[in-house]
């Protein structure tokens, strides 16, 4: 009985989760489909054709344009994490329970009053609708994740080892490089998939920041949805949640799938 | 996996040790820090400026509280913000309930049940966009779900499907919200349940505890701190996003995240800073909603009834 109610409950949650992705598929597959039919009435390539044919240059532009802003927002937050999480990890010293709200702020109050806010001081600076820009807006949401993540990598790392390379003449570089990173490896990569994941779904404040010229996937989606072509507003939603997918996917075979949860 | 929970609890690690002094910490931190402040409490704080600003009639440099009071006096602001409340106040309680029967019915399988474990942590990684457009395919009129209806002979056209989305209810908006944030909550909590063991819900047996008793005593009592954090969170993701009630909220009234957007981005000048007014406003019911339960748990556990 207890496995019966065991897999009823495993099939509702398969199903559950599965079924929005297929019903986009069935959309992005189908050239005519038309109200009630449970089924595309002709299934084809038409919206797939659209995405990285006619409409190509445009949507693999945005591809890369979020690809860029996540990669970039990625590698600043772990670079500017890493020695935050270190000290806040390993040192015991004042203001560390201050510095824990200062950081879980980000974390919660929404981009939307933060982008607003700073675009106008963005204006006066240059750097509203330009790349920089809007990396440094998903920074003020990614660092904290990545400061957090790195702090629980640094609470369980132990310097000793560090201190052993140093007493047989390794310099601090080699230090950092040959025993810091690759003991901390797997929380790094967490991090940065945080980060990544975090800026690859921004919307809002791309478009604030960005200002319509930063065209991210996100932002062309937006548009498309608008558009009421369905077939291809499903094909570009496969292909925004892909690197979800391939995310969680590493994170399973790399990292044990123990990473990935704190991701909003 | 308790990244959040750290932030929302204090920090005791055995293995932490003496500083190497003052100036080399401030070092390793300051970066970050620069930017969190700098960008995070800067954008807040000239955000209040911009709220403030003056009246184009009055002197140019006198602050004023106008804008806040339009926005405050405003009714369309009330129906909104009751709005808001109602779909982030539903939608995290009924995340919150399937996500304590799903952690208890997944601490017992979670071994055997591998690709159940996996594909379950798929809605973590999603961009709450994607849910919401594959939302409006399922549940529009002429979405699948309706599709369906007419197949199984439950209604004959697309106009006696009950409207889900762009709905008085937000039920478009609260199923893709409890979609994306079950299985952030249910690993919170499996998190800890994993941790604790069975010896507590043992003695309870042995001491002729039913089921709901120990449910109600033992569990609940463990995992109500990670439960509480990771409903925080939820509650206050949804009050503040965008997306999701972009694409599946109706027209009139609006959710409170896109009224102020809506404002700020409005032709006339004179609504932005009604429309920065709106975000201080969501930003500032989300820190007292933390302030407000951190307090209201601190009480309980004073009194002895929570962990």
């Amino acid at each position: 009985m207890r496995s019966l109610k065991q897999n009823i409950i495993s099939t509702a949650v398969i199903t559950t989760v599965l079924l929005p992705f297929a019903v986009l598929m069935m959309w992005s597959f189908s050239n005519r489909w038309f109200y009630p039919e449970l089924w595309p009435r002709q299934w084809g390539f038409r919206a797939w054709d659209y995405v990285f044919g006619t409409a190509g240059f445009q949507i693999i532009t945005a591809l890369v344009q979020s690809m860029l802003v996540a990669l970039v927002t990625a590698l600043m937050s772990v670079a500017i994490g890493l020695p935050a999480g270190r000290a806040l990890g390993l040192y015991e010293f004042k203001g560390k329970d201050l510095i824990s709200v200062i950081l879980t702020l980000p974390v919660i109050v929404p981009p939307l009053c933060v982008a607003m806010g700073l675009h106008f001081w963005f204006i006066k600076m240059g750097l509203a609708s330009t790349f920089l820009g809007v990396v440094l807006v998903h920074l003020t949401f990614c660092l904290p994740y990545s400061v957090f993540v790195l702090w629980g990598v640094f609470s369980n790392y132990n310097p000793d080892y560090e201190a052993q390379a140093r007493s047989l003449g390794a310099s601090s570089w080699k230090v950092i490089f040959r025993v810091m990173l690759p003991l901390t490896f797997p929380g790094i990569m967490v991090a940065g998939l945080f980060s990544f994941l975090l800026s690859w779904s921004q919307y809002l404040s791309t478009l604030i920041i960005g200002g319509g010229r930063v065209t991210t996937l996100p932002v062309l989606l937006f548009a498309l949805m608008g558009s009421g072509d369905r077939p291809v507003a499903a094909a570009v939603s496969i292909v925004f949640v892909v690197p979800a997918f391939v995310a969680l996917l590493f994170s399973a075979r790399y990292l044990g799938g123990k990473s990935i949860a704190g991701i909003r | 996996m308790n990244t959040h929970n750290k932030n929302l609890s204090t920090h005791t690690d055995a293995r932490t040790r003496e500083s190497p002094g003052f100036a080399a910490t401030s070092l390793l931190v300051a970066p970050a820090l620069l930017v969190v402040v700098g960008l995070f409490g800067g954008g807040l704080v000239l955000g209040l400026i911009q709220s403030l600003a003056p009246l184009p009639t009055a002197g140019a440099d006198v602050l004023t509280v106008e804008h806040f009071a339009n926005v405050l006096s405003d009714p369309d602001f009330l129906h909104s913000l009751m709005l808001t409340l109602y779909v982030s106040a539903t939608s995290t309680a009924i995340a919150a309930a399937f996500s304590i029967f799903l952690a208890l019915v997944l601490v017992s399988i979670a071994k055997k049940y591998r690709l159940v474990h996996f594909i379950f942590q798929i809605p973590l990684t999603v961009p709450h966009l994607v849910i919401a457009v594959a939302v409006v395919f399922m549940l529009s009129p002429t979405g699948f779900f309706s599709r369906l209806a007419v197949k199984f002979g439950l209604i004959d056209s697309s106009a006696a499907f009950p409207l889900l989305i762009n709905d008085r209810w937000g039920v478009g908006i609260i199923l893709a919200y409890v979609w994306k944030e079950v299985p952030f909550i249910t690993l919170m909590i499996l998190a800890v349940l994993r941790h604790t063991g069975v010896e507590l819900l043992e003695v309870g047996r042995t001491l002729k505890a039913g089921p709901w008793q120990r449910f109600r005593y033992i569990t609940l009592p463990t995992i109500s701190p990670s439960l509480g954090a990771a409903c925080l969170i939820v509650f206050a993701y949804s009050f503040g996003a965008f997306e999701v009630p972009f694409l599946l909220g109706q027209s009139y009234p609006m959710m409170l995240p896109v009224w102020a957007y809506k404002n700020y981005s409005d032709v006339d000048l004179l609504a932005r800073p009604e429309g920065i007014a709106t975000g201080i406003i969501i930003a500032g019911v989300i820190i007292v909603a933390i302030v407000l339960s951190q307090t209201l748990i601190q009480a309980a556990r004073r009194r002895g009834t929570v962990l």
